[in-house]
């Protein structure tokens, strides 16, 4: 098999290849259109971003001074689990929790898509309650504690000698199993019975041990719950709360354990809400103006560079549906800032077919100024231009990702999202144009339009 | 053509642009949006006619506490931007507007921290300065091998100084939309100034790369070598700057509200870019080489 054939051979498979992937990037564009059915896994949608579908985005920080360094990371994990069972809990489709590390500062990004209300949804988290068990400080601690706050307020401080001061005990709703509503047997008041797992119930048995006579209190959510006084170790991982509850409060808060206390507290630093029609409008806008650029670009690369315009505008829209499918196999999460590195991203393939175009303008220039008589696109022509536009394409794009590396380890959200559509159109355009564009161009030069010059380049 | 014959009128036409530009930045500075300061932004959109801007001032006058700022936006739309809003002043807020405006759809309501404002505002920085660098570093290598009249780091200095003149004209002209527009500077403006970085410096380097082949073929004039490269290029620089341009201005005039600062930004800056490719790196370059 001479060259040739193996070029018009590759020329068939890259075309084939390209109207399967054209298939798999837009099904409800073309298959509809065309009235053909395809196969259920190219109907799989994109996935796309929260300011495209519409719903709530909340950012919080957590409180993680109470936790020894150490346990830092496994508390977020915690604190994301919870969180979640929470999320899930509401029906939300798809909620995305993560933790996110800012310097020395942890925080939780709840991401939930299709729901409008954001502060339902905050209520609903917010809900989460944090249980913890307080222990009484030693007397020399409390000595310290009460010094300090003379410094602080004065005489006044000599009023709290008597009052006990707390300070927290490794022991919080991170441990716990379960909690139950019960009623007391003699006073028929509502009260919280909590069970604590394995590792909880030996912390509990520890800290009972510890601090027989002494007053071991419950807090929930900062609030002092009840103060009661340990009476002798307590193993087997159950306690009792009986704080003054109403039935409807004591119903609430098992309710909410049982769903999960926080690990830590959270505050919420940050949130977002986009309707779902503001998405919608975003992307029928975003892909008619891609669109419409795309189709400008076309017009312009066939009006300026001729036949070689009109090969090189095929390879562009392979590149496209070839970044489109990618999108939809990662899958990358497309938002509005995605998109626009998409558009850009054309731009730029534009821009190393256009180099190599005027390299081949030169080379046929050159010829011509040689006086050959025979003047005919000769295949190292070809080859000179490609090899001669590469390394203005290599650097040009290569310092173009590098910057998309800096804004996608440095910058979250908006910013991310368009970098990786960026940094990926980049690959791509460099492996259409320096495969795809030089195959179409090498094979259809080997017929008789190779003695027709003018036609390929400006 | 003989571009490199008028280098001083191009180094004093940008130099007064670039000091207009730090001059209206450090005096009128840019106008922040909450991406960078913190606060409460919320988009409502009205299924009829708007409610009256003034009259909604008065009534939220005595629901939100501090400063607050009302805008039409859109065809039916109503932005309202505060330093602090409550859960609770929200809904009281989302109720006059259902009283004064009938049925309405929320877009968009947003609450940022300063905190995160201000991290976003220094990683910004981080994120500019970062990219110098790098591409400094990243130019230094890859024309490691020219030797010839122009050394490596001859053509990353001139390089970086030619973004650094991007960025500041584009800053420059965002103090201006923001002064007379309303145009607040928020995370897509930022992503667009780094794009301006990459974009420009890709058209820096095209020619660069011209000029370092052509200085490798020989001759010693180098005001002539560096003349034939850019006018060898300089067809290309306009062609790749207008359909990339083509492209923007589809996005700008098609691709809706959200986008229209990102890509305004991304105008400015790669006009810009080109300008400056061709007008101040290279005559940068020649200027450095004759130094000695």
């Amino acid at each position: 098999m001479n060259k040739q054939t193996k070029n018009w051979i590759f020329v068939v498979i890259v075309l084939v290849l390209a109207i399967f992937l054209a298939l798999f990037a837009m099904p409800g564009r073309i298959a509809e259109r065309l009235n053909i059915s395809v196969p259920e896994f190219m109907q799989k949608p994109y996935k796309l971003g929260l300011d495209l579908q519409g719903g709530v985005h909340l950012l919080y920080q957590a409180d993680l001074s109470q936790v020894s360094k150490e346990d830092w990371q496994n508390s977020m994990e915690g604190l994301r689990d919870v969180i979640e069972r929470r999320v899930n809990l509401f029906g939300v489709q798809e909620p995305i929790v993560q933790v996110q590390k800012s310097g020395d500062e942890y925080r939780l990004s709840v991401e939930l898509a299709g729901i409008t209300d954001p502060d339902e949804a905050i209520e609903m988290i917010g809900k989460t309650p944090y249980l913890e068990f307080r222990e009484e400080v030693t007397e020399e601690e409390k000595e310290e504690i009460l010094n300090e706050l003379r410094k602080e307020i004065g005489p006044k401080a000599n009023e709290l000698v008597d009052q006990p001061f707390f300070k927290p005990t490794e022991l919080t709703g991170k441990y716990l199993k379960g909690a139950k509503l019960e009623f007391d047997s003699t006073t028929y008041k509502p009260q919280i019975s909590l069970e604590f797992n394995d590792e909880g119930a030996k912390l509990f048995e520890e800290i009972t041990e510890r601090n027989v006579g002494k007053i071991l209190a419950i807090y929930i959510d900062n609030q002092l719950i009840q103060a009661p006084t340990v009476q002798e170790k307590i193993s087997g991982g159950k306690a009792q709360i009986t704080g003054n509850f109403t039935i409807e409060e004591a119903r609430g808060l098992v309710q909410n354990l049982n769903a999960g206390a926080l690990p830590v507290p959270i505050e919420l630093i940050s949130q977002q809400s986009i309707g779902p029609s503001l998405g919608k409008e975003s992307i029928d806008k975003s892909v008619k103006a891609g669109m419409i650029g795309f189709g400008l670009v076309i017009l312009f690369m066939i009006l300026i560079y001729r036949f070689g315009g009109f090969l090189a505008s095929i390879a562009l829209m392979i590149y496209a549906v070839m970044l489109l499918s990618l999108f939809k196999v990662i899958p990358v999460t497309l938002t509005l800032s995605g998109i626009a590195g998409f558009i850009l991203s054309v731009g730029m393939a534009v821009d190393a077919n256009i180099l190599v175009f005027e390299r081949l303008r030169e080379e046929i220039k050159f010829k011509n100024q040689l006086k050959d008589k025979r003047n005919q696109l000769q295949q190292t022509d070809i080859d000179n231009a490609f090899s001669g536009a590469w390394l203005a394409i290599r650097d040009g794009n290569f310092t173009t990702l590098i910057i998309c590396a800096i804004l996608f380890l440095i910058a979250s959200g908006f910013v991310q999202g368009f970098s990786v559509t960026l940094s990926l159109g980049i690959l791509i355009s460099m492996f259409t144009v320096m495969i795809i564009t030089k195959l179409f161009i090498k094979t259809f030069s080997q017929t008789g339009l190779k003695n027709f010059p003018k036609i390929w380049t400006r | 053509m003989d571009f490199i014959r008028y280098s001083n009128i191009y180094f004093i036409f940008s130099g007064i642009l670039i000091l207009a530009s730090i001059a209206a930045f450090f005096t009128v500075g840019l106008k922040p949006g909450i991406d960078f300061i913190g606060g409460n932004l919320l988009e409502v959109e009205f299924k009829n006619q708007p409610p009256l801007v003034e009259e909604l001032r008065k009534d939220l006058s005595g629901i939100i506490k501090g400063d607050f700022t009302l805008q039409e936006t859109g065809e039916n739309g109503i932005v309202l931007r505060a330093k602090e809003i409550s859960d609770q002043e929200h809904q009281e807020i989302l109720e006059i507007f259902k009283t004064k405006g009938g049925d309405f759809e929320e877009k968009k309501f947003e609450m940022i921290s300063s905190v995160v404002g201000n991290e976003f505002k220094n990683n910004t920085i981080i994120a500019i300065i970062l990219s110098c660098i790098a591409i400094m570093i990243y130019i230094a290598l890859a024309f490691r091998h020219a030797s010839r009249l122009i050394s490596s780091w001859q053509y990353s200095v001139a390089a970086v100084i030619a973004l650094l003149h991007n960025v500041l004209i584009t800053c420059g002209v965002f103090v201006f939309l923001g002064k007379f527009i309303n145009l607040e500077i928020n995370i897509p403006f930022v992503a667009a100034l780094l794009t301006v970085i990459g974009y420009s410096i890709n058209d820096t380097i095209v020619i660069f790369d011209r000029c370092r082949e052509n200085l490798n073929r020989g001759g010693d004039d180098l005001q002539k070598i560096l003349n034939r490269s850019l006018t060898e290029t300089i067809a290309r620089s306009i062609f790749v700057s207008f359909t990339t341009l083509l492209t923007l201005f589809a996005i700008l005039f098609w691709g809706g509200e959200t986008l229209f600062p990102f890509v305004l930004t991304l105008i400015v800056g790669i006009a810009t870019g080109t300008y400056s490719s061709i007008f101040i790196a290279t005559p940068l370059l020649y200027k450095f080489a004759n130094r000695k």
